[in-house]
């Protein structure tokens, strides 16, 4: 274990605040927002922002400490960059089928009137 | 480590744990599935990056083998959720 420069402590800090406040703003928009596809947007925020500014956080860190490049922790933010779209899709396409099943106001109605699993 | 390090390492954690207790607000209130399917989604994101300030904050880098743990484990939760709410069936 060597000692961490100044300023890579400095920018580690900097990247940690930053990603854990993006978090958090992104916590208070799934709260506060009004309708479900509205909430949908928020959360994102953590899920680009704050996981690739941790990820190269630990990235800097360990790779001070080590005194080699250790870049593992970027494999996070590259999988929730695959794996984050499936699961938005997944369930607003969901949400959009019961908002209509339900007769929820302000739903636009489906472009296929009549396909399988459209109401 | 140097103390400003130390502090803003506190401060995210702070910041990280007040997001998970209002994705546990949402999750509580719904009020549709969806909502809460979303809350989950961002919960367990708040979770895994409070896992990621932790391996900061201790230095290590067994922390991050817990987050991307978190991550696959949650994607596969969520997805499965969603894939329920759409047609009442997880596996057709």
């Amino acid at each position: 274990m060597s000692a961490v420069p100044a300023w890579v402590e400095a920018v580690t800090a900097a990247l940690a605040v930053m990603g854990a406040l993006g978090a958090l703003i992104g916590a208070i928009g799934l709260l506060r927002l009004p309708t479900f596809f509205d909430r949908m947007h928020a959360p994102t925020l953590g899920s680009t922002g704050g996981a690739w500014l941790l990820a190269l956080a630990t990235a800097l860190q360990q790779s001070f400490l080590r005194e080699q490049l250790f870049v593992h922790a970027l494999l996070i933010p590259i999988f929730i960059s695959m794996t984050g779209p499936i699961t938005t899709i997944f369930l607003v396409r969901a949400a959009l089928f019961r908002s209509r099943r339900a007769r929820v106001p302000g739903v636009p109605p489906s472009l296929t009137p009549g396909a399988p699993g459209e109401v | 480590m140097s103390t400003v390090l130390a502090w803003s390492l506190v401060f995210a954690q702070v910041c990280l744990v007040l997001a998970l207790l209002l994705a546990l607000v949402r999750l509580a209130r719904g009020p549709a599935a969806q909502d809460r399917v979303a809350a989950f989604d961002s919960f367990y994101t708040s979770a895994m990056l409070l896992m990621l300030v932790l391996g900061l904050s201790y230095r290590s880098s067994t922390y991050f083998e817990g987050a991307l743990l978190i991550a696959l484990f949650g994607f596969v939760g969520s997805t499965a959720m969603a894939k329920f709410l759409l047609r009442g069936e997880v596996i057709e």
